[in-house]
């Protein structure tokens, strides 16, 4: 280990306050593709399209189907915003109805 | 096998049409793809294929209630209401940008497949009163798909299906209404999707 020298005070003060900063929009909370349920969308269309895009086991598939179609809707994925966008886009290329938000639990 | 599609052996999937079913298929076909629109490719856009990149989607969505479902606001969050009217505006911009930067691509996509759908209609010779038969390959099968969907989507919300029980009611619709022809079109086109989707199950 090298000789350490000690930083000035002034100088840690500005450095906490910019993290401080940089927390407020909490970059750690996840984003989630939520696929909502519609009349028109046929069940096995939907748990293949969970299976083709997702690469999900038709059991896993299978399930959030039925959560789409009972609970009205289901959280099929979850990552970065970009990563969200591009699954929220590939969705509505398959016709599924989707959107993106942050988790707020 | 009328009205179904059947797997084939070694991928790919086929169905028997005469020829009044290709007409209604086609005709569907040829009026989403109207509806979808030309895109940045059509004869008016820029030449530079590099202008046309770099094109921006819109960022309205779509007045037309079809097209509204077809390409759906990302950041609506259906079922849980804004807390703010700051929250709501946000929801807005948002939406507005990721239509800017997707929707091209979307409409370009849902066009592709529903070309595939006329073109292997054309390529079919029906023979007299004999059904023709229609034979995709596994690229084309899932092209179908997608339009098959964009089709039962588009009919749907023309007839404001939009919950399960109205689903219902359709199917008991008496001969007369208007909207019985339709109806037929729609849950034919579901079979046909169920049969096709079954032959493309991982």
């Amino acid at each position: 280990m090298g000789p350490v020298t000690a930083p000035a005070p002034l100088e840690i003060e500005k450095t906490e306050s910019a993290e401080e900063a940089f927390a407020v929009p909490e970059p750690d909370v996840p984003w989630l593709t939520i696929v909502h349920n519609d009349p028109v969308n046929l069940m096995s269309y939907v748990t293949y399209v969970f299976q083709t895009y997702f690469g999900y086991s038709k059991d896993k598939a299978t399930k959030l189907m039925l959560d789409v179609h009972h609970k009205g809707r289901a959280v099929v994925s979850s990552g970065t915003r970009e990563e969200m966008e591009r699954d929220v886009q590939a969705m509505h290329g398959y016709g599924l109805w989707a959107t993106l938000q942050q988790d707020r639990k | 096998m009328p009205g179904h599609f059947e797997p084939l052996p070694g991928g790919g999937a086929a169905v028997a049409l005469d020829e009044v079913e290709i007409s209604i298929i086609r005709s569907l076909a040829l009026q989403l793809l109207e509806l979808i629109g030309p895109g940045p490719g059509a004869a008016d856009a820029p030449q530079d294929p590099l202008a046309e990149l770099f094109t921006e989607g819109p960022s309205e969505p779509p007045d037309d209630p079809v097209l509204r479902r077809l390409f759906p606001d990302a950041y609506s969050s259906p079922g849980t209401d804004p807390a703010t009217p700051e929250e709501a505006e946000e929801r807005r911009t948002h939406s507005a940008e990721f239509r800017r930067f997707t929707e091209n691509d979307l409409r370009a996509g849902k066009r592709e497949n529903a070309l595939a759908v006329i073109r292997s209609l054309d390529a079919l010779t029906p023979v007299g009163e004999e059904a023709a038969v229609l034979e995709l390959s596994p690229e084309a099968s899932r092209q179908w798909l997608g339009a098959l969907n964009d089709l039962r989507l588009a009919i749907g919300s023309r007839l404001e299906v939009s919950d399960e029980e109205e689903t219902d009611e359709l199917y008991r619709l008496p001969d007369e209404d208007p909207r019985k022809p339709m109806v037929m079109a729609y849950l034919w086109l579901g079979g046909l999707q169920e049969t096709l989707v079954a032959t493309l199950m991982p």
